[in-house]
């Protein structure tokens, strides 16, 4: 069997495209970094919008991000049912890119914020979530001053009828309440989905969270999700 | 060379003394130009020059087999730490900036530390920052603080490199002039050290990065002076950062250093443009002839005299063979960035500046540079009357107080010793991927990816020990570094220093300096960690006096293999709590006297060098074995703080601890008093005995003084508290 093979993007301003490459090369993945100035990937599995500050954030974040040449190919290649997930940064720019629902806002303490936060898996049905248990709660860093997802109430109630809450942000216990959300996020939501479950943006960060050695493993699920997944077909 | 004239009053509006400009005028033979004024001033400016510290720097150790570039010699020192890896790591100050513009300031101090450290070819890991404010009520303080933290945060956050740890200290000394010492640490292959050298006659300069503007113009001279009520005048002298461009620096100047396009290069921080060639140039001992029309401007109608001056962010200056040229403008333009040729490398010696071919400025680079020509002061010193003032209070006529419950509630809620988590959670301390131990702890520890080895990176200085007795306060800064990266089970290796000191033509002050130089002079030898480089920032002064001397200590520990390394958390019930180290009877200069008290005063903790490196030796053995699970140790707030602190478990939770203890002195001075030489362990119980004889070995006394259980906290029958309320009192100490 070949290797499953990462693209991992790199803006300029992005700074999470390291770990994303460094997780998917110790994972036993191929780890290939795609310029944003390309026009071709690099025949991936799956790809990696990584966190950061693309374009520094001077405008809304992920706004000039949005016209790089290689997003057009992300997105055929997301149109094919490829995966793609966007972490922080790189949800914000699927976003900005309509491929995801909604917006992410400054959040509310107008801070940024760096700390382990729980997230509950309300869908472990998409290929990113199926090796997690429904309502499993896993601790996963967060980082941002721009996370606070905001969505008016049809597109939330979409989201809700479509199962693409895929994650929320809770206590150790799992209670979903408002008094455990970092950022202000609509309905707690720290990560949706598409409609087909093929494109994920989360604000947490797994791959912080994914090696034993540090503070931490509970991100190991995500990847091994789309591992199971990619070599269903490979 | 048409320019204005230079007048006396021009002369000392620049920060020259008339002797000094007499000097330069007798080297050269000749009146200077306006541009040439310009260009000695802040060459020859306290901040660029060192003329009143290097006597003293020079007397530090600076040498150590496993250290790759000589002290001051390069932008920042460079440590071997095997497997073909070295760390290169320094501090620095960035005190009058965030002063007058508390968010740009800071940022630009952020910005300007990261720029040494890749500039050596190194690729930065951690960010820390020791800062120091007047007392957090005050609302001009607040909005120091706020300023100051946001611009750390933005700058590091949007750079990507995880602001691991550092210090937060608020005394009344501080109001009105914050410090703000930056430091960073980066990792590099052997074979990519680059240097800060104008090597190869007939060479190319080029120019990389942002755009000249006119900000931060005389900058270096500005740090070089007290601050007054008219400082808010020179807030144009601040510069503004960019995180966005240096992280597209970085990564330009990375690859061409990888790619081994690079001969010689330095980045324009202080004194930009002028003092960067000008070092370079003399290191080489070449010269270095520039055309100033050539630099990318963002601003029109500036001047030779500007743009030599201006000290805009973001920028570097390569000295790069011609025939590379080509290759270093394409990496440099796929991140944007303008690379421009603005010069050649001479033989002739000098800093030669031309405007559009028009001659400005013509000067020996050795006449402008540290050590070249650039003069050395020594001052007078005098000790100050207050410290016989100050070390003559008795501290056994204070009361011992009734209720210890209440003081251990008030002590964690003190915001030097409480969390500083409402600070450090702003700034994104896990990116990269490598931080093992986060913030909080006694050091951050960083893995190396690829190898089996960590860094273990803190700074220190408890600026009250030091004001009442310089020269142990400086011995115990280092010790207390040395300290925290043991708990963490790593081997004190090397240190970087920034001197915080008030206005060093005051006798009284630069007495103080100098002591505190002998202590941290002693200090080093002992522990066998050699002085890298750093920075000396004088005329820290408010209107009401000198703050007090913080000569800040960043050190540098290596752990072998990261399996053994240590947090300051206790991990299990029933595990045993042993004091490694001796009973205390000194309170001169605690927290406890502070905010029990009400006095500043006493003398502060004496250290004998020996016996805590023999600490360190013990608890290294201990961390090698594998048979502690904790290691804290007593510092600010004394051992009653060191052990309810470490009730606070890193994930969140919390564990308790019961404590039996024999009091051999007064019960306060035991719990709060802050000597130095102890380090407070817990180990599953199986491994009391060996532990025991470990210390022993070592010479440290050893004494088991109680037991890891739930959520209470019982010492003897003084305290008995819930740890949950002690948390709550040590999480919102500090009110951001």
């Amino acid at each position: 069997m070949r290797k499953i093979v990462f693209n991992v993007i790199t803006f300029p301003g992005s700074n999470c495209d390291n770990d994303a490459y460094y997780i998917g090369k110790i994972r036993g993945a191929k780890s290939e970094f795609v310029w944003h100035k390309d026009t071709t990937l690099k025949n991936p599995d799956v790809i990696f919008i990584p966190g950061g500050f693309s374009y520094g954030d001077y405008l809304r974040c992920g706004a000039i991000a949005k016209f790089s040449p290689i997003i057009n190919e992300i997105k055929k290649f997301a149109d094919k049912g490829g995966l793609v997930i966007g972490i922080c940064n790189g949800f914000q720019i699927l976003t900005e890119a309509q491929m995801l629902p909604g917006a992410l806002h400054m959040n509310e303490s107008l801070q940024f914020i760096c700390k382990h936060q729980y997230i509950k898996v309300e869908n472990n049905s998409i290929p990113f979530t199926s090796a997690l248990e429904k309502n499993q709660v896993l601790d996963i860093p967060i980082a941002h001053k721009e996370g606070n997802y905001i969505i008016d109430d049809d597109g939330l109630k979409s989201l809700q009828d479509n199962n693409q809450i895929i994650f929320r942000y809770c206590d150790e216990n799992g209670v979903v309440d408002r008094k455990f959300n970092p950022n202000g996020a609509r309905d707690n939501i720290a990560g949706i989905s598409n409609k087909k479950g093929n494109i994920l943006g989360m604000m947490p960060h797994p791959e912080r969270a994914a090696e034993d050695i540090l503070p931490g493993n509970d991100g190991i699920g995500i990847f091994q999700s789309i591992e199971n997944y990619v070599k269903s077909y490979i | 060379m048409n320019e204005l004239a230079i007048t006396k009053e021009l002369i000392l509006e620049h920060g020259l003394t008339l002797d000094e400009y007499d000097l330069i005028k007798k080297t050269i033979g000749r009146d200077l130009t306006y541009t040439e004024l310009g260009i000695a001033s802040v060459m020859w400016s306290e901040h660029a020059s060192y003329k009143n510290s290097i006597k003293y720097l020079k007397t530090l150790p600076r040498d150590g087999s496993a250290l790759l570039t000589k002290t001051g010699e390069e932008n920042a020192g460079v440590v071997d730490i095997g497997d073909g890896l070295a760390v290169s790591f320094k501090i620095e100050s960035h005190n009058h900036p965030s002063a007058v513009e508390p968010y740009q300031g800071a940022a630009t101090g952020v910005g300007g530390i990261l720029r040494d450290i890749f500039t050596m070819g190194a690729r930065p890991v951690a960010a820390l920052n020791s800062l120091r404010f007047g007392n957090q009520n005050n609302p001009q303080v607040k909005k120091l603080m706020k300023g100051i933290v946001s611009g750390i945060a933005d700058y590091g956050n949007c750079f990507g490199v995880p602001t691991v740890g550092g210090e937060v200290y608020f005394e009344d000394s501080y109001e009105g002039n914050p410090l703000v010492n930056a430091m960073a640490v980066g990792i590099l292959k052997h074979e990519n050290l680059a240097t800060a050298s104008a090597i190869g006659v007939g060479n190319y300069v080029v120019y990389v990065g942002a755009k000249t503007g006119r900000d931060g113009i005389h900058g270096a001279t500005f740090a070089s002076i007290e601050l007054s009520d008219e400082s808010e005048e020179k807030r144009t002298a601040v510069q503004v950062g960019d995180p966005f461009m240096e992280k597209l620096l970085l990564e330009a100047t990375l690859e061409v250093i990888e790619a081994g396009l690079v001969e010689g290069i330095q980045d324009m921080g202080a004194a930009g443009l002028t003092c960067s060639s000008s070092e370079m140039a003399a290191k080489a001992e070449n010269g270095i002839e520039l055309d100033v029309s050539l630099v990318p401007q963002r601003e029109t109608g500036m001047t030779a005299y500007e743009i030599m001056l201006s000290e805009s962010q973001e920028r570097m200056l390569l000295v790069i063979k011609p025939e590379n040229l080509a290759k270093i403008t394409e990496i440099f333009e796929k991140w944007d960035l303008d690379a421009v040729k603005i010069g050649v490398v001479t033989d002739n010696g000098n800093l030669r500046v031309l405007d559009k071919g028009v001659l400005k400025a013509e000067l020996p680079a050795q006449l402008l540079v540290l050590g070249g020509d650039a003069p050395v002061y020594d001052r007078e010193k005098i000790k100050p009357k207050y410290l016989e003032e100050v070390q003559k209070f008795d501290p056994n006529k204070v009361e011992i107080p009734k209720d210890f419950n209440q003081v251990i509630l008030k002590l964690l809620n003190e915001p030097n010793i409480a969390s500083k988590r409402p600070i450090f959670q702003q700034y994104d301390h896990m990116v990269q991927i490598n931080t093992m131990v986060e913030p909080g702890s006694d050091a951050a520890v960083i893995r190396i990816k690829d190898t089996n080895k960590a860094i273990a990176v803190c700074t220190d200085c408890n600026g009250r020990h030091v004001y009442l007795n310089p020269y142990e306060g400086t011995k115990g800064a280092v010790a207390e570094a040395a300290r925290n990266v043991v708990c963490s089970g790593a081997r004190p290796s090397a240190i970087t220093n920034c001197l915080n000191f008030g206005n060093p033509y005051k006798p009284e002050v630069y007495w103080t300096f100098v002591e505190a130089i002998k202590g941290m002079s002693d200090a080093c030898r002992e522990f066998d960690t050699p002085v890298t480089g750093g920075n000396v920032s004088f005329y820290n002064e408010n209107p009401t006096g000198a703050i007090y001397p913080t000569p800040t200590i960043g050190m540098l520990g290596i752990i072998e293999d990261k399996d053994k390394v240590i947090t300051q958390d206790y991990k299990n019930v029933g595990d045993v709590i042993i004091l490694i180290g001796d009973h205390c009877n000194e309170v001169g200069g605690s927290e406890y006297l502070k905010s029990i008290h009400n006095t500043i005063s006493g003398n502060s903790p004496k250290i004998d060098l020996k016996h805590e490196k023999k600490l360190y030796d013990a608890i290294l053995d201990m961390a090698d074995k594998k048979i502690i699970e904790s290691a804290h140790d007593c510092s600010d707030g004394g051992l009653a703080v060191t052990l309810a602190e470490s009730c606070f478990k890193q994930n969140g939770q919390i564990l308790g601890a019961e404590i039996k203890m024999e009091m051999k002195y007064r019960p306060d001075f035991e719990l709060f008093g802050e000597s130095h030489s102890r380090i407070v362990v817990s180990c599953n119980p199986k491994n009391v005995e060996l532990i025991q004889k470990i210390a022993q070995q070592n010479g440290m006394n050893s004494e088991i003084i109680g037991k890891v259980i739930e959520e209470k906290f019982m010492l003897n029958d003084l305290i008995n508290i819930d740890v949950e309320k002690l948390k709550t009192n040590w999480s919102t100490g500090i009110i951001y």
